[in-house]
């Protein structure tokens, strides 16, 4: 264990990460610029497919869209729960915790079956709004965009809370007092003391539930359904019921790209706000 | 929040609490609405449940008619505990090679052990399929097991790596002063040290591993039929409410986990930090 050795100890993880990661991505970017999955022949056709079909743009657009809102609406819920957390007892405190890390633990599956059986025709939303008397017939949510939006709320929702509530347990509740007696308002300390030093954590869980959201293919396909195009949904159509493989590889590179833009644009934000 | 109260305040607390309360209800009503619905008597998913009964737990442990989906949990189980094993293993590795030296290339190492976290898991599923069918290797065990790991193993450096960063290097000096082998300082003094770093590292991974679908997606085989493809697939042709039976299961699963491993290594707190 001697310092001058150490970094031999990270030797069989970038090993195992440059053979079973990055040489698979390699023959990804080298499937999207061939005639076919043989690696036959180059050719820019897929390319041209993607960039220039506007059904192709407009479920990358979609995706995009869909990763934006998700954030937007994680964030209105999350920052609330999260100075909830932050003012609560411990009993409360242990509750939301576990409310943030149970749907986490389990199958994203098992969290979209559950919006089926909520959006659905007869589900809970729809059975509340017949028997409240709001609507006379069932409202379509499946299949919809809002529909959609909102059970990716709650299944990503951990991915915002947590990183929210890690750096809110920076805060100094001292400071809370001080600024409160120093006679500023509720509103002024979260703006002045605790957005601050939570804006990591929210950028942090920003990233995360933009890259999730914006790939997550069951919820996509389960919820959203074939009539909203969105572009993970069209990669595995592509792969697995078309074998156009070059457009697949165009099309997952393409989804790549965009998340890792929004998530690269997310964190260089981040990293100023620090060191601000 | 009382102690950030004065007096003009109360409607902007008043819409936080509101807020608050309805993320919770938003976080934790679904899986009320899953376990329910996974012992109503209708054939379809009817909410609230016109009667309760066992039911779809009854066909869903049928070893007969639910055959392919216990095949399915029995390949999903011997995949997981293969990657934690695996993925555990490489990441307590490369978490103390990293946490020992200090150096800059460290920080751009870790960076870059960690980079599977925000890939779009669909891209990387696609690839692997593209490069084990470029290799001409068809779809096996050990070929989902690897794909898995790649996804599995940042979960594991993070906490490993946690752990690990609060090692007091006098201790490992002192311990190789007083003789003892690199391996016997691990197995005598860091080890003991970072049991529960390992310990939430290899749950973490197998939880990712047992739920991942990108991967499974592509890699998957009639032989291979993994858990989530499987209901996925039910979600999608019919909607059979055995898939609420397992998903009440699997709830059920993963709360007991929970609670062991809160108890055991303080899992919470690790996930809130």
């Amino acid at each position: 264990m001697e310092p001058k050795g150490a970094w031999r100890l990270a030797l069989p993880l970038a090993l195992a990460q440059v053979l079973f990661f990055l040489a698979p991505l390699l023959i990804l970017a080298a499937t999207s610029l061939a005639t076919d999955e043989n690696l036959s022949a180059v050719s820019g056709q897929a390319w041209a497919e993607v960039l220039g079909d506007s059904f192709n743009l407009g479920a990358a657009w979609n995706t995009l869209r869909l990763g934006a809102m998700t954030v937007l609406a994680t964030t209105v819920l999350a920052v609330p729960l999260a100075l909830l957390h932050l003012a609560a007892g411990p009993g409360l405190k242990k509750l939301i915790l576990l409310a943030a890390v149970l749907p986490l633990l389990t199958s994203v599956v098992v969290r979209t079956f559950a919006w089926i059986a909520i959006l659905g025709r007869e589900g809970v939303i729809n059975n509340a709004l017949i028997a409240t008397g709001l609507a006379t017939a069932p409202v379509p949510l499946l299949q919809t965009e809002h529909g959609l939006i909102l059970a990716l709320t709650q299944i990503e929702m951990p991915l915002m809370l947590l990183p929210l509530i890690a750096a809110m347990a920076r805060i100094d509740p001292v400071l809370l007092d001080a600024s409160a007696a120093l006679g500023a308002s509720l509103l002024r300390t979260l703006r002045r003391v605790v957005l601050p030093i939570a804006l990591p954590g929210l950028l942090a869980g920003a990233t995360l539930v933009f890259a999730s959201a914006a790939t997550a293919f069951i919820s996509q396909s389960v919820i959203g359904g074939g009539r909203l195009a969105y572009l993970p949904y069209l990669v595995w159509q592509q792969a697995m019921v078309v074998f156009n493989w070059p457009l697949a590889a165009a099309l997952a590179l393409t989804l790549m790209a965009s998340v890792l833009a929004v998530v690269t644009a997310l964190s260089a934000l981040g990293r100023k706000v620090a060191h601000v | 929040m009382s102690r950030l109260l004065a007096p003009g305040d109360r409607l902007p607390a008043i819409l936080i609490l509101a807020l608050a309360a309805l993320a919770l209800l938003i976080l934790i009503g679904p899986v009320v609405v899953v376990i329910v619905t996974s012992f109503t008597t209708s054939q379809a998913l009817r909410f609230p449940p016109p009667g309760l009964t066992f039911r779809w737990y009854q066909e869903l442990f049928d070893p007969v008619r639910s055959a392919q989906i216990h095949r399915a949990a029995g390949n999903s189980l011997l995949v997981a505990i293969t990657v934690a094993a695996f993925s555990t293993g490489l990441a307590t590795a490369a978490a103390l090679g990293i946490a020992r030296s200090g150096a800059r290339w460290a920080r751009a190492a870790e960076g870059t052990f960690l980079a599977p976290l925000v890939l779009p898991g669909i891209a990387y599923g696609l690839a692997t399929l593209m490069f084990f069918s470029w290799l001409r290797l068809p779809p096996s065990f050990w070929l989902l097991v690897a794909g898995h790991a790649m996804i599995a193993t940042p979960f594991a450096l993070r906490t490993v790596g946690a752990s690990a960063a609060g090692l007091d290097g006098s201790l490992l000096d002192a311990s190789a002063a007083l003789g003892a082998s690199p391996w016997r300082t691990f197995h005598k003094v860091i080890l003991p040290l970072i049991t529960p770093g390992v310990a939430a590292g290899a749950f973490l991974a197998f939880i990712s591993s047992l739920d991942n679908v990108p991967v499974s997606l592509f890699l998957g085989s009639a032989s291979n039929d993994m858990l989530p493809i499987r209901l996925w697939g039910m979600m999608e042709t019919s909607l059979d409410v055995r898939v609420a039976a397992a998903s009440g299961v699997l709830v059920a699963v993963a709360f007991l986990l929970l609670l062991v491993m809160d108890r055991m290594v303080g899992l919470v707190r690790k996930m809130a930090g």
